[in-house]
């Protein structure tokens, strides 16, 4: 190489370098703290004031001394794993019907022709209204709490592993014919993780519309759970356990996307150097 | 040989008879249409080993068509294409993979003990020997340009395809990468077809050119200026004014 080959590479890494430092400083990351913590305290401060009537939404003291008291006696965590469990095998079970008919949907001709269509039309009932029907269907036991997470679950991820695929720059796919890439090599280089960022998408809308379905589902009709323990408690003017059961539930959601998304940033890396430049 | 099998484009590899030996693509009678309009009318096309020739034509006129139905990636063309030794395809557009490292994106579908000697072997000649492990998000327009240059390079091409490679690229880099070009194949030796607008560039590389137009092809003049090539030669600039007026493009603003 002669001279006149300059290298912009150090500038480069410079540019993207000072981008990633304009991340928020810590102090202005605590700040954003300020406002949740002062609206438990004002709640706290107006439930020992008299201002917010116990039977109608508990102080968060109170909240945390049931949580103390349900964990201690061991039906919290009951409940918590029977609602783990339905959610687990919900998600697992639609998820991967989705992943599956919408990778069908997505690769094949004949797959679209033949799956989409009535996919687009289930697309359109609301899932929590077939509750009657499934309840005629699989009765009130556990299949009606798994079916309806499952119903949840797999509308997002089949609409965007569908969309994802779909969406491929078809150029890069060609590049990778001309370097001698099979059809199964395109696919685990090219569509699969091409496709990776509208999948992680659906997983987290799963994740969301799985959490609801849950909650409504056990609170049709159970015997175990979280639902069924905010349930029982409203029948005995218990506020604090169904607040609790509101905060468990919010942690949840709340964890599983914390999850999903460190997941995420590690598969998808590459997108780092997008944003950066 | 010239069977022009219906509606199909007959790929022959490896050429047997003695006519096709010293070339790397023998193409015959390449016809191309979309709908109703024809934009390759029998094209006859043959390059010879490490042979450079850069096709010409005005927007629209054929010369990426061309480059595809040669780099097998056009189903529906009919004609015959004869090719020899490995084609590696260089596209406008970098076309590398955002979620692989350069390096590996240079790798890609290729296999052997030493990969990773190969790899930096070919980054290092594009002048990117520390790039290695960037995004390519992380790199600027030349880069991804040059290392696209290396992805091709690496599979040690008899055929190098080119389909305006540097048509994207500032006009800076433009000359850099074309001196770029020029260096690797005085080493490699690799024939190239390069799809260009650009007469210059064309001037510039080419051992022979091509003009492209109403599907044929209506020029076929060989180089024979000795490198390395001045714009400034006077035989150069009479070659350039023959070629705009062959491609229609008025020399004095006042005869447009």
């Amino acid at each position: 190489m002669t001279a006149t080959s300059v290298r912009p590479a150090r500038t480069e890494g410079e540019r993207t370098r000072v981008r990633r430092n304009r991340k928020a400083p810590r102090a202005a990351r605590w700040r954003r703290a300020v406002t949740p913590v002062l609206l438990v305290v004002v709640w706290e401060g107006c439930s020992r004031a008299g201002i917010l009537p116990p039977d109608k939404l508990s102080a968060p003291s109170d909240v945390l001394a049931a949580g103390w008291r349900l964990a201690a006696e061991g039906t919290l965590w009951v409940n918590l794993v029977d609602s783990l469990l339905r959610a687990v095998i919900g998600l697992a079970v639609g998820g991967g019907l989705g992943l599956a008919l919408g990778s069908i949907a997505g690769l094949l001709r004949i797959g679209d022709d033949l799956v989409d269509p009535p996919v687009q039309m289930a697309r359109m009932l609301p899932h929590l209204g077939l509750v009657p029907l499934l309840l005629i269907w699989v009765g009130i036991g556990e299949p009606l709490k798994i079916t309806l997470v499952a119903l949840g679950a797999f509308f997002p991820v089949y609409l965007n592993t569908y969309s994802g695929i779909r969406g491929i720059d078809e150029r890069l796919v060609e590049a990778a014919r001309t370097c001698g890439l099979s059809a199964a090599a395109r696919l685990r280089h090219v569509v699969l993780p091409g496709a990776l960022p509208s999948l992680f998408l659906g997983l987290r809308l799963a994740f969301g519309a799985g959490w609801l379905s849950l909650v409504v589902g056990e609170q049709v009709n159970a015997d175990s759970g979280l639902g069924f323990m905010m349930m029982e408690a409203r029948e005995f003017a218990q506020t604090e356990v169904v607040v609790l059961g509101l905060v468990i539930y919010a942690l949840l959601g709340l964890l599983s996307d914390l999850a999903l998304r460190t997941l995420e940033g590690r598969a998808l890396a590459w997108r780092r150097g997008l944003e950066a430049s | 040989m010239a069977a022009r099998s219906g509606g199909e484009l007959s790929e022959a590899a490896p050429a047997a008879d003695a006519a096709s030996d010293t070339a790397v693509v023998d193409a015959r009678g390449i016809t191309r249409a979309y709908g109703d309009r024809l934009v390759l009318d029998g094209i006859d096309l043959r390059i010879g080993k490490g042979e450079v020739v850069a096709l010409l034509g005005a927007s629209g006129s054929g010369k990426s068509t061309l480059l595809r139905i040669i780099a097998g990636l056009d189903s529906g063309a009919d004609g015959e294409v004869r090719t020899s030794g490995h084609i590696a395809v260089v596209f406008q557009e970098h076309r590398l993979l955002p979620w692989k490292r350069v390096a590996d994106n240079i790798a890609l579908g290729l296999r052997g003990p030493d990969l990773a000697q190969r790899t930096a072997a070919a980054l290092a000649e594009v002048g990117l020997a520390d790039r290695g492990r960037a995004w390519p998000a992380e790199l600027s327009g030349g880069q991804a340009q040059r290392v696209a240059l290396a992805r091709a390079l690496v599979r040690e091409p008899d055929l190098l395809l080119l389909d305006e490679p540097f048509a994207a690229l500032d006009a800076l880099n433009r000359l850099r990468m074309q001196a770029l070009f020029f260096r690797l194949r005085d080493e490699h030796d690799f024939a190239a077809l390069l799809v260009t607008h650009d007469v210059n560039e064309a001037l510039l590389l080419a051992d022979r050119l091509l003009v492209l137009e109403d599907g044929r092809i209506a020029e076929d003049t060989a180089v024979t200026l000795p490198h390395p090539r001045a714009q400034d030669d006077p035989a150069f600039g009479a070659l350039r004014r023959h070629l705009l007026t062959r491609l229609r493009v008025p020399l004095l603003p006042d005869q447009s």
